[in-house]
């Protein structure tokens, strides 16, 4: 039983605890020993625990372990956010995901890796230094959430949870080869996240499969008191969309998003995926997303300027690090410099600027202008079909180093998944192919609000008919 | 155009002291950034509406009481410097 514990899905695992044939200690114990020999290669842990603090709690998940990016708080464990400002950090509570795992019987087993405070695409904006993807340790595992899609995909955990605020979850989980969930806005319980993008920011999971998926979805889904933006729209259960069924439904494909510098593999993934879709009875119809191409400028504008006001918190008198010479103000400015990395504060800048007095019009306002153009393109479409599809990133993974000094071109590799955060509405990446060089590809499924139903429906259809999934990187085996 | 100037009136707004070495790499990449996000000139967004947050649903009340489920001594805890159970900070006032 042991030695293969790692192969199987979340589900498996606590079937397999359910009828005794392993014990939750054992299991757990199991997990944390593969990462500390498999992790020191990947580095996508923060920290790994010697006991669960879960306590008792009960669900179809009830046993398995699980794996939280360092900006969602554990009572009583260090949360730095991957920032030297938030090092010292022990959370005070519980962020309402994590009450809701422990209600579940779910043993949290460590917190991994991220690009500080989430600012990033590829986990290297990191204090701790960069994450390595496990299909080729010369690459990166994408970002922000790199670390919780790299110990998934090299099965160090079944599954693990993340944040999305411009792609955070789907494009890591694209160049690891799982599957990333961002629900609806609204969808998941904000408290407990450490803020970045308010109006953007959302939990979701990572996982290997999508039944595993919607399992965890009905855990974290759901209304909570101490989030007021989040809805009070009834939670079906997910897994009674575990159902290989999309016969006549209609599939959105955007012509803007096969536009810009995509990878010929990634097109030739995609055309694949499509035609698996067609086999299921789908139809393909060609759609328009016409304020596409300025939905990076819209989130690089709106995300920023969110980021600066939420890290004005930061300032060395509550909490973290504090750089103490001189007065108040020089203690304020010391502790920031010193405190956060170069991409925090390249946000923090673009961000101050685009609300400042003169400029505030010009940046702030006119992307928030945009941002409804953006969501009702999505709104028009929706009328016509029930997904959209597009790849999720333009390319495969990238090697480390090759794009941290060009900002912007990083800000780019963004391009398909930030619409889905502008328009609110939720998305979902899961593998659909490798390269000639083994490195996995990732299709996104993007649905209406509050329609996380269908994308289940859909990965499911297609994990049905495919093995991509079951691939495993050979770091994971040896 | 992003240059120098703006860049020191933008960290000093933000209350991040900035090195010269820091500020030679900064103003290139966010020269590049602010000449990115430029495009959006290039729509007209006259008479339309902006869109704050991603959900419009209605606003959300609760009863104004107290509840004591943070304790203050957990909070300090994480405090850099403290005395008295009050956070400590360099004198304020002359």
């Amino acid at each position: 039983m042991k030695d293969g514990l790692f192969k199987l899905s979340g589900w498996e695992v606590a079937q397999a605890i359910k009828n005794s044939r392993i014990s939750e200690k054992e299991t757990f114990s199991f997990f944390r020993e593969r990462i500390k020999k498999i992790d020191p290669q990947i580095k996508s842990f923060v920290d790994v625990y010697e006991d669960s603090p879960s306590q008792d709690g009960d669900s179809p998940l009830k046993g398995v372990p699980i794996a939280i990016k360092d900006n969602i708080c554990i009572k009583g464990k260090k949360i730095t956010c991957a920032s030297r400002i938030l090092n010292s950090y022990i959370a005070v509570y519980d962020a309402t995901v994590i009450a809701r795992l422990k209600k579940g019987g779910l043993n949290i087993i460590g917190t991994t890796n991220m690009d500080e405070f989430a600012f990033g695409s590829s986990t290297e904006n990191s204090c701790y230094g960069p994450t390595r993807n496990p299909w080729d340790l010369e690459r990166v595992p994408g970002g922000s959430s790199g670390g919780s899609a790299a110990a998934v995909a090299a099965r160090l955990v079944p599954f693990a949870l993340g944040s999305d605020t411009g792609g955070s979850i789907r494009q890591p989980a694209s160049f690891c080869g799982i599957v990333g969930f961002k629900p609806t806005y609204g969808r998941v319980s904000r408290y407990g996240l450490v803020a970045f993008g308010s109006s953007l920011d959302q939990i979701g999971t990572i996982t290997t499969n999508f039944v595993d998926c919607a399992h965890l979805l009905n855990i974290i889904c759901g209304f909570d008191d101490y989030d007021s933006t989040i809805s009070k729209r009834e939670i079906p259960d997910f897994t009674k969309f575990l159902v290989p069924d999309i016969k006549g439904t209609k599939i959105g494909i955007p012509k803007e998003y096969l536009e810009y510098g995509l990878d010929r593999e990634v097109k030739e993934a995609i055309n694949e995926t499509i035609s698996i879709f067609k086999k299921n009875k789908a139809k393909i119809i060609k759609i328009s997303l016409p304020h596409t191409e300025y939905a990076v400028a819209t989130y690089y504008i709106i995300a920023p300027s969110e980021a600066s006001s939420n890290l004005q918190r930061f300032d060395g008198i509550k909490y973290g690090l504090r750089v103490d010479k001189g007065n108040l103000l020089q203690l304020y400015r010391q502790t920031r410099q010193v405190g956060f990395g170069e991409e925090a504060k390249r946000r923090i800048f673009i961000g101050t600027y685009s609300l400042s007095s003169g400029y505030y019009e010009a940046y702030y306002l006119r992307a928030l202008r945009v941002r409804t153009l953006i969501k009702k393109d999505f709104e028009e479409a929706f009328k016509e079909v029930d997904v959209i599809l597009t790849p999720t990133s333009p390319t495969p993974a990238f090697k480390i180093g090759e794009k941290t000094q060009e900002p912007l071109s990083m800000y780019l590799s963004d391009i398909y998944t930030i619409s889905a955060n502008l328009a609110g509405i939720c998305a979902v990446s899961f593998p659909c192919g490798f390269t000639k060089d083994n490195l996995p590809l990732g299709c996104q499924i993007i649905g209406k609000a509050f329609d996380e139903k269908s994308l289940i429906r859909f990965g499911f259809t297609y994990q049905n008919s495919t093995d991509y999934h079951k691939r495993i990187a050979k770091i994971a085996l040896d | 155009m992003v240059d120098t100037k703006i860049v020191e009136y933008v960290a000093n707004l933000a209350r991040i002291n900035i090195s010269e070495e820091e500020k030679k790499r900064l103003v290139p990449q966010l020269s590049k950034i602010v000449d990115y996000i430029d495009k959006l000139k290039e729509l007209d967004v006259r008479g339309i509406e902006p869109t704050k947050g991603a959900v419009t649903e209605e606003n959300v009340f609760r009863p104004d009481k107290a509840k004591l489920d943070k304790t203050f001594i957990e909070i300090l805890r994480n405090a850099p410097s403290q005395e008295n159970k009050h956070f400590k900070v360099p004198k304020v006032i002359e």
